[in-house]
């Protein structure tokens, strides 16, 4: 199978405490592959690492590669801009941007040299639309994002990453405030997303893993313990810890 | 793509750099400035003779400043003495006592005074406080006392407001700690919020005292700016500030050199006024 | 004798309520003052005329101007140096020795009183630039005096926006400068905009820096080399040469309630401010 992301021997330290420890991992292309583990398993860290917006943080150390399409990203021949142009982020809380659900849209679109009206009314229509987002705002568009209810500002944030077109799509606890029809809501659209996208879906909810995830991986204490097809995992997992985890014996 | 990025933003981090050296720049060509045209006269006819100096005569080659420098001391500790513990009061009573309506209209009604011109403060000085003086205390009415209660009350809102949010700062649970013990409401403001907010309110003096040492028009109007040192309440008396205001215009040679050298003298006062009051403030941020 | 804690209590209520009450009257008396006194000689000839006999007659139409000129001018020049200023040290720089000798330089520059800024401006500008009492000099000497507040203010308003949206802002693949510009300035702006308020206040109030530098000529300034009489200057003139009570009355209320729209605004603005995130 085709791999999208490779990481290859990951250390990663924020000062003198170890984060991730020699983590190895294929992320596959068009699949989605969930993170899962309990807090302070490195899984979020892990994809902070892909978008390296972990770099923002005090005193952070990388040891070992991370390649997308064969280019290492840890090296210097990716700029972050290009690189976060390439993969998309949705953040655990949505965080929209203080102005309208348009503007919010077309923030990066216009980063990218798009100022045409008519250019930028089509790019929302279209990323609002795979957001499942389209029929609940198309009439108010020029209304303040902060306007929108917690579930419709999540899926705003995830239209406004398709706006974008990335390649990778990575997503950090994207449910964890939101209702359950909220939460389907977003599963949904990831699924049809999938065809165009690589996702990375970072939870510690087992369920919505196992509904939503092609490939799993799970982390404890920064190490990777096991990875592999969500069927497998699931049903036959090599590593007690892992077995545990799923049963919800912790975490 | 990325290459153009990366150097169009190190540009403008050098630019930015060069925006925030600027402040430096300022600061430390105002200090050569000053220093310049101040420094020679003391090296000239001695450090002495200007500071401790008793006769300002500059066109006669007379440089002492010592009046003016016990004065602008005399008319700052005034203005503390009036100003500096009513403003204590108010803010005190802003933030224990008053209501939250009263507090959200007193706050800012008291920081939009604060804009309020000094020279409108020397004018009603002049205008209704002198001739009170003059009438039933005596004297010419521009003196220590005058001045002193013009600058108070202009002081008023610069300590109302810093110590008003040096107490508010103070945590609700010191203030619950003590009434649970049985303290008066007093007790607790006295013994508890004080003293848990003096840094802030000692810094509120001293910024106060650097706005007084430092106000230059609305002394000249009140003070009479007479050139000895004074030695009752009811006499006039010229400050630093006034004494640079008053002849800059028209002074020539060692008399403007003078006049830089006050300003030497006023420069020094104020860098030390400051770094107490960066201290305190400092110390009040560390805990 | 104790003296019952439950008495004192009270007396000292009743003490700290008089003593409040009497510092805020004595700052409404002030203002009631100039607004009773004043208002008899305000009039639209008073602010549109020009002066007559030293200001004894007419009005203070170029004052007004030469007020204008100078706030709008000074700001041309503070802003951009302020906001960048604000800008470096909260989204450019860590903290370092190097920042906190820039706050040390900020600090100082706000604790210089303005009799000093008046002696450099007069030194500097006036003479060894040969600029002469001048709307340049003045400007520049302003410039120079209401720094320090805007880089306070703004530096202020900058931390106050959540990190969350510059995480956003990189997320979607912007540039630092994209992120400044695009995301982080537009919310501090009612911030920067009370200081950038604060600062014309400062230059339409000040009367000994501007004086050196500006020069007091009554005519109406029609270029930066024109000197001119800022309201402030015009005022302390009127009432300290004794030119004219009536008048000096009528130029304190147009220069008081001018500080106190200013200050409304950047009241106002600075309410916005705490409300958009709280």
């Amino acid at each position: 199978m085709d791999s999208k992301i490779t990481i290859k021997g990951l250390n990663l330290f924020f000062g003198k405490t170890q984060v991730l420890k020699g983590v190895n991992l294929d992320v596959y292309r068009n699949r989605i592959s969930g993170f899962m583990g309990p807090s302070a398993s490195g899984k979020s860290t892990l994809i902070s690492v892909i978008n390296k917006l972990v770099f923002f943080e005090e005193a952070v150390r990388t040891e070992g590669s991370v390649y997308i399409d064969g280019q290492n990203i840890l090296g210097n021949g990716l700029s972050d801009v290009a690189l976060r142009k390439k993969v998309g982020t949705l953040f655990a809380t949505p965080i929209p941007l203080p102005r309208s659900i348009f503007e919010n849209i077309a923030f990066g679109p216009k980063l990218n040299g798009t100022w045409k009206k008519s250019d930028l009314y089509a790019i929302v229509e279209e990323s609002l639309t795979k957001a499942f987002l389209w029929d609940e705002v198309k009439d108010r568009l020029d209304d303040s994002a902060l306007k929108l209810s917690g579930g419709q500002q999540q899926r705003l944030c995830l239209a406004r990453t398709l706006a974008l077109k990335p390649e990778i799509i990575l997503l950090d606890e994207p449910c964890s405030g939101l209702d359950p029809i909220s939460t389907l809501k977003i599963e949904e659209a990831l699924a049809e997303l999938k065809s165009e996208h690589t996702i990375i879906l970072v939870s510690n909810n087992t369920k919505q893993i196992a509904r939503a995830c092609d490939f799993v991986a799970f982390l404890y204490l920064g190490e990777l313990i096991e990875a592999g097809t969500t069927d497998k995992v699931f049903t036959y997992p090599d590593a007690k810890m892992t077995e545990d985890y799923i049963q919800g014996k912790f975490g | 793509m990325g290459k153009p990025h990366s150097s169009r933003e190190t540009g403008i981090k050098w630019l930015l750099t060069l925006f925030a050296l600027s402040s430096l720049l300022f600061l430390f060509v105002i200090f050569a400035f000053i220093l310049a045209e101040g420094l020679p006269l003391f090296v000239k006819v001695g450090p002495g003779h200007i500071i401790f100096g008793m006769k300002w005569a500059p066109t006669k080659g007379h440089f002492g400043i010592f009046p003016m420098i016990v004065s602008s001391f005399m008319v700052t500790f005034g203005a503390l003495v009036f100003g500096a513990s009513l403003a204590l009061a108010c803010a005190t009573y802003l933030s224990e006592y008053a209501g939250r309506k009263t507090k959200l209209f007193l706050k800012p009604a008291l920081e939009l005074l604060a804009g309020i011109p000094s020279v409108v403060y020397g004018f009603l000085g002049v205008v209704y406080i002198v001739p009170l003086i003059r009438e039933y205390l005596g004297g010419p009415g521009f003196s220590i006392l005058s001045t002193s209660l013009v600058l108070g009350i202009m002081i008023l809102p610069t300590i109302i407001s810093i110590s008003f949010d040096a107490l508010m700062s103070v945590p609700a649970g010191y203030r619950e700690g003590s009434l649970a013990m049985g303290a008066t409401k007093w007790q607790t403001v006295y013994r508890v919020v004080l003293p848990a907010a003096r840094s802030g309110i000692l810094a509120s003096f001293i910024l106060g005292m650097g706005r007084a040492i430092g106000e230059t028009m609305a002394v000249i109007m009140v003070a009479g700016n007479a050139l000895k040192i004074p030695t009752s309440l009811l006499d006039p008396l010229r400050t630093l500030t006034s004494n640079i205001a008053l002849e800059l215009a028209y002074a020539t040679g060692d008399h403007r050199s003078a006049l830089f050298s006050t300003g030497v003298v006023l420069l020094v006062i104020i860098m030390f006024l400051n770094l107490v009051a960066n201290f305190w403030v400092k110390k009040r941020t560390a805990r | 004798m104790r003296l019952n804690p439950r008495w004192i209590n009270k007396l000292v209520t009743w003490a700290l309520t008089f003593q409040a009450v009497l510092a805020v009257g004595i700052l409404v008396a002030i203002i009631l003052v100039i607004f009773i006194k004043g208002a008899p000689h305000v009039s639209l000839g008073f602010i549109f005329s020009y002066p007559e006999d030293m200001g004894r007659h007419g009005g203070i139409f170029p004052s007004i101007v030469a007020t204008v000129l100078l706030g709008l001018l000074s700001l041309v020049f503070a802003t951009p140096l302020g906001v960048g200023t604000a800008i470096f040290l909260t989204e450019y720089t860590k903290e370092s020795t190097f920042t906190r000798i820039i706050r040390f330089g900020v600090e100082s520059l706000a604790g210089i009183p303005s009799i000093i800024y008046g002696l450099f401006g007069f030194i500097f500008f006036v003479i060894k630039l040969g600029m002469g009492w001048s709307l340049l000099s003045g400007t520049l000497t302003i410039t120079i005096m209401v720094l320090p507040t805007i880089i306070r203010t703004s530096e202020e308003a900058i931390k106050a926006v959540p990190n969350n949206l510059r995480m956003v802002s990189f997320s979607l693949g912007a540039t630092k400068w994209e992120t400044v510009t695009r995301v982080v300035i537009p919310s501090a702006m009612p911030g920067i905009l009370t200081g950038i308020m604060l600062s014309i206040g400062r230059a339409v109030s000040e009367t000994a820096a501007v004086i050196f530098t500006m020069g007091s000529s009554l005519r109406l300034p029609t270029s930066l080399a024109d000197s001119g009489r800022t309201m402030a200057v015009h005022f302390y003139i009127l009432a300290r040469e004794g030119i004219s009570l009536e008048k000096a009355y009528g130029t304190a209320l147009i220069l008081v309630m001018t500080i106190l729209i200013i200050n409304f605004v950047a009241y106002y603005l600075m309410n916005r401010m705490v409300a958009k995130y709280s």
